[in-house]
C-alpha cells in the first residue's frame, strides 16, 4: 500500500468534493475538446489523486536509484555523475564528407559519434552496384571498404570517443572494419568502445532494411554477441530498438512491448547456444528509444522500460549481475513528429522531446535538426539541434535532482498503465510461439499499421493537431536552405572501388570469403573471419553477397 | 457494363524502407474503392514497370524518401514507355524538394504529393485523372 489509510480517506474525500465543483462548473466552460487523450490515444483523466497509486509498493515498485527495479535510473548519482551522452547522428556524402563533419561536431562540444550510413552501405551493396543507382552518399555516408572506413575516422581517438553505428544486416562487416581500424592504429581491442545497432527484428517489424531470413539474422547477431564478450568488452554489439517501431506508425506501448519482447528473443537465442551464461553477455545489450511529442507519455514510457527489462531479466532469465538487470538506453527525438511546413517550428518540438528523453532517464541522445524533415541537416541546423541538449544539461537545472517527477500520481500512473500494456502485449507473443514467429504471421506489423493508418485518419478529421499541418496553416513560407549531395560523389567512390579491386591481392580476398562461407555452413562464428576479410580489403558487399548466397533473400511481404 | 474499378500500384523503388507513408495510402486508396496492389520495399525500377504491366494497373503510385526520386522516378517512366505501357499514368511523393518538381514533370511524372498533402486529395486527384481502361 503506496499511501496510509488516513491519506487515502482524505484524498477521497476531497477528491468528491471537487467532483461535484466539476459537475457544477458552468456550461460557459464545457471541456474544449471530446477528449483528453496522448499521442498514442490512452485516454488522460481530469485527474489523478493518491487512490491511483494504492496498488503500488514503494520499494517494490519504484525503490531507489541504481537499486532493483531500476525504474528511477541504473546510476547511483543520476545526471549529477555524469550527463547523458551528446551524441549526434551524422553521416554525409563520402567518408571525408561526414569526417568533416564529426569534426565540427566535436569542436563544438559532443561527447560521442554516431555513423550515418548511405542505404547502400545499410542494405549490403557497394556503390557499384546497380542497386545503388541514385543513392550513394545520399542519407549517409558511403562506405565500402576498410579504406574508407579509415577515411572516416581519421583523427578521431579511438580508445576515448566511442562511436555508434547505425547498421543492421552488414553489422559483421562493419565492426570488422572499426576492430581492423583499431588494431591498424594500435587500439587494443578491449580499449575500443562503441554501438552497432545490429538488431534485424525491428527491421523485419518496421524499418525494412533486411537481407537474409530473420533466423540467419539472428545467428549472425549471436555471434557479434559472443565476440565482443570474449574479446571487445566495452562494446555494444547491439542496441535493440524500438526507435524505428515507432516511426513506422507504432504507439507508444507498441514501441515498449515490441522492443522489450525483441531483448527476450536475441537473449533466448544466446542462450540455446549454451556457450554463455545470461551474466556474461546481459550487461552488454543496449538499447534505443523514440522520444516523441507527448511529454509525460514518453517520461513514463522510458521509466517502465527500465522497469520491465529488470524484472525479465531477473525472474525470467535468473539474472543476478546487477549490469545485466540494467536497461541502458539511447534515445532520438521523433522525426515523424516535425513538419516540413513551418520548419522552424521543429526546433521547439525538439526540445521538448528532448526534455521527455532527459526526464525519464536517458543515457544518451541525439536531437533532430530542424531541416531534417526536408534533407540532411546542415551545419547550421545541427548545431541549434546539438545547443539544445547542452542548453537542457547545462542551463535548466533538469539534471539537478535525480528522476525529479518520481511520485507524481499522473506519471506513476502512466508509468503503471504502460507497464501493465506492454506485458499484455509480452505475452500474447510469447503465446505465438516468439517474436519471429509472431513476424511471419505479420503480428506486429499489422499492429503497427494499424495505429499508423488511425493516427493520419485522426489528424485529417482534426482530432489530433498537428500545428501548422492541419490548424494554424499559413501562406507564408520561411524557407530552409536544403543541403544537397552531389552525384559526383557516387561517381568517385565508384571510381575509388575500382582502383581498390586492381590493386588488393584478389587471392587472399577469395580465401578469406571462402573461410567466411565455410564459418556459415558451420555455425561456427564468423566475426575473426570477417576481421580478416576486411583487413585484406574485401568489400562490404562481397561479405554480404556471401550471406545471401548460404541464408537466401528476405523479400518484404508488402503487408499493408 | 458497370464501370470496372480503378486500379493502383503503390510502388517503392530504391533502397529506403520509409513505408509507412505508401502502406497509409494503399490502405487509404483500398478504402476508397480501389483495387490496391503494393509493391513492398526495395524494387528496382524494372521491377516496378514489369509488375505495373502484368497487374495491368490504371495508375503507379512512386513513393521515395531517399533522395533517389531523381533517378528512380524518371526511369520508371521512361520503361513503361519502351514496353508501349505510357497509358499507365505515374505520380510519386516521398521527401521531395520543390525544386525538383519541375524536372519530375518534364520527365513525365504527372503529379508529385509531399508531407501534407491530404490523403482525400490523393484519391480526388486520381479519380479526376484517371481513366479506367474498360
Amino acid at each position: 500500500m503506496y499511501f496510509s489509510d488516513e491519506t487515502c480517506q482524505a484524498s477521497r474525500k476531497l477528491t468528491e468534493q471537487w467532483q461535484a465543483n466539476v459537475r457544477q462548473t458552468p456550461a460557459t466552460k464545457p471541456d474544449w475538446k471530446n477528449r483528453f487523450s496522448t499521442v498514442s490515444d490512452l485516454d488522460i483523466k481530469r485527474l489523478y489523486t493518491p487512490e491511483d497509486l494504492q496498488s503500488m509498493d514503494f520499494a517494490r515498485d519504484i525503490g531507489a536509484p541504481g537499486e532493483f527495479p531500476y525504474l528511477r535510473g541504473n546510476q547511483v548519482t543520476g545526471y549529477r555523475g555524469q550527463p547523458w551522452t551528446f551524441r549526434m547522428f551524422s553521416g554525409m556524402g563520402s567518408a571525408e564528407d561526414t569526417n568533416a563533419r564529426w569534426h565540427l561536431l566535436l569542436r563544438a562540444g559532443q561527447t560521442g559519434l554516431s555513423t550515418a550510413f548511405d542505404f547502400p552501405t545499410l542494405m549490403g551493396y557497394d556503390s557499384d552496384s546497380p542497386k545503388a543507382l541514385g543513392e550513394v552518399g545520399k542519407c549517409g555516408v558511403a562506405i565500402d571498404s576498410l579504406e574508407d572506413f579509415l577515411a572516416l575516422i581519421d583523427g578521431i581517438p579511438l580508445d576515448r570517443v566511442t562511436t555508434s553505428m547505425t547498421i543492421n544486416p552488414p553489422a559483421t562487416a562493419l565492426w570488422a572494419m572499426y576492430c581492423a581500424a583499431a588494431d591498424i592504429k594500435g587500439v587494443p581491442l578491449n580499449q575500443i568502445g562503441g554501438t552497432i545497432q545490429n538488431d534485424m527484428l525491428k527491421e523485419f517489424i518496421a524499418q525494412k532494411t533486411f537481407m537474409c531470413p530473420p533466423e540467419p539474422s539472428v545467428k549472425l547477431i549471436s555471434d557479434t554477441v559472443e565476440f565482443g564478450a570474449k574479446y571487445v568488452p566495452r562494446w555494444n554489439p547491439i542496441s535493440i530498438s524500438g526507435y524505428h517501431i515507432r516511426e513506422a506508425g507504432s504507439t507508444a506501448v507498441q514501441e515498449l512491448a515490441f522492443t522489450l519482447r525483441d531483448g527476450i528473443e536475441y537473449v533466448e537465442d544466446i542462450l540455446k547456444r549454451k556457450k554463455m551464461n545470461v551474466d556474461d553477455f546481459a550487461p552488454r545489450l543496449s538499447f534505443f528509444f523514440n522520444s516523441h511529442i507527448d511529454l509525460f507519455e514518453e517520461i513514463c514510457k522510458l521509466r517502465a522500460a527500465r522497469r520491465i527489462w529488470a524484472r525479465v531479466m531477473r525472474d525470467r532469465f535468473g539474472a543476478r549481475n546487477p549490469r545485466s538487470l540494467w536497461m541502458r538506453f539511447h534515445v532520438q527525438t521523433a522525426g515523424c513528429s516535425l513538419t516540413a511546413q513551418q520548419p522552424y517550428n521543429n526546433v521547439v518540438r525538439t526540445t521538448i522531446e528532448a526534455l521527455a528523453a532527459v526526464l525519464g532517464g536517458t543515457q544518451s541522445l541525439h536531437t533532430n535538426s530542424l531541416d531534417e524533415v526536408l534533407c540532411l541537416p546542415s551545419e547550421h541546423a545541427v548545431e541549434i539541434a546539438l545547443r539544445t541538449q547542452q542548453i537542457l544539461a547545462e542551463e535548466t537545472g533538469v539534471v539537478n535532482t535525480i528522476d525529479p517527477l518520481a511520485g507524481s500520481y499522473f506519471v506513476e500512473s502512466l508509468t503503471n498503465e504502460m507497464e501493465a500494456k506492454a506485458w499484455e502485449y509480452i505475452e500474447k507473443i510469447d503465446a505465438m510461439g516468439g517474436m519471429i514467429a509472431a513476424i511471419e504471421r505479420g503480428y506486429p506489423q499489422m499492429e503497427i499499421a494499424d495505429a499508423a493508418y488511425a493516427f493520419q485518419r485522426q489528424v485529417e478529421a482534426g482530432e489530433k493537431i498537428m500545428v501548422g499541418v492541419n490548424k494554424y496553416a499559413t501562406e507564408a513560407r520561411h524557407p530552409v536552405p536544403l543541403v544537397e549531395i552531389d552525384e559526383a560523389v557516387g561517381e568517385e567512390q565508384v571510381r575509388r572501388l575500382k582502383d581498390l579491386r586492381r590493386r588488393r591481392n584478389g587471392r587472399a580476398v577469395s580465401q578469406s570469403l571462402a573461410d567466411i562461407r565455410a564459418a556459415c555452413k558451420s555455425g561456427e562464428n564468423v566475426m575473426p573471419h570477417c576481421i580478416a576479410a576486411v583487413k585484406n580489403l574485401a568489400t562490404q558487399q562481397e561479405i554480404c553477397d556471401v550471406y545471401r548466397e548460404v541464408y537466401g533473400e528476405y523479400q518484404d511481404p508488402g503487408l499493408f | 457494363m458497370p464501370e470496372r474499378k480503378i486500379r493502383v500500384m503503390v510502388a517503392k523503388p530504391g533502397l529506403d524502407g520509409h513505408d509507412r507513408g505508401a502502406r497509409i495510402l494503399a490502405r487509404c486508396f483500398r478504402d476508397a474503392g480501389f483495387e490496391v496492389i503494393y509493391t513492398g520495399c526495395h524494387q528496382t525500377p524494372e521491377q516496378v514497370a514489369a509488375a505495373a504491366i502484368q497487374e495491368d494497373v490504371d495508375l503507379v503510385g512512386l513513393s521515395c524518401l531517399s533522395g533517389a526520386h531523381r533517378v528512380l522516378f524518371p526511369r520508371v517512366v521512361e520503361l513503361l514507355r519502351e514496353k508501349n505501357a505510357s497509358d499507365i499514368a505515374v505520380i510519386g511523393g516521398g521527401i521531395i524538394p520543390e525544386q525538383d518538381f519541375q524536372m519530375l514533370y518534364d520527365a513525365g511524372i504527372q503529379a508529385i504529393f509531399t508531407p501534407g498533402a491530404s490523403l482525400d486529395s490523393i484519391v480526388e486527384w486520381i479519380r479526376t485523372h484517371v481513366r479506367t481502361g474498360n
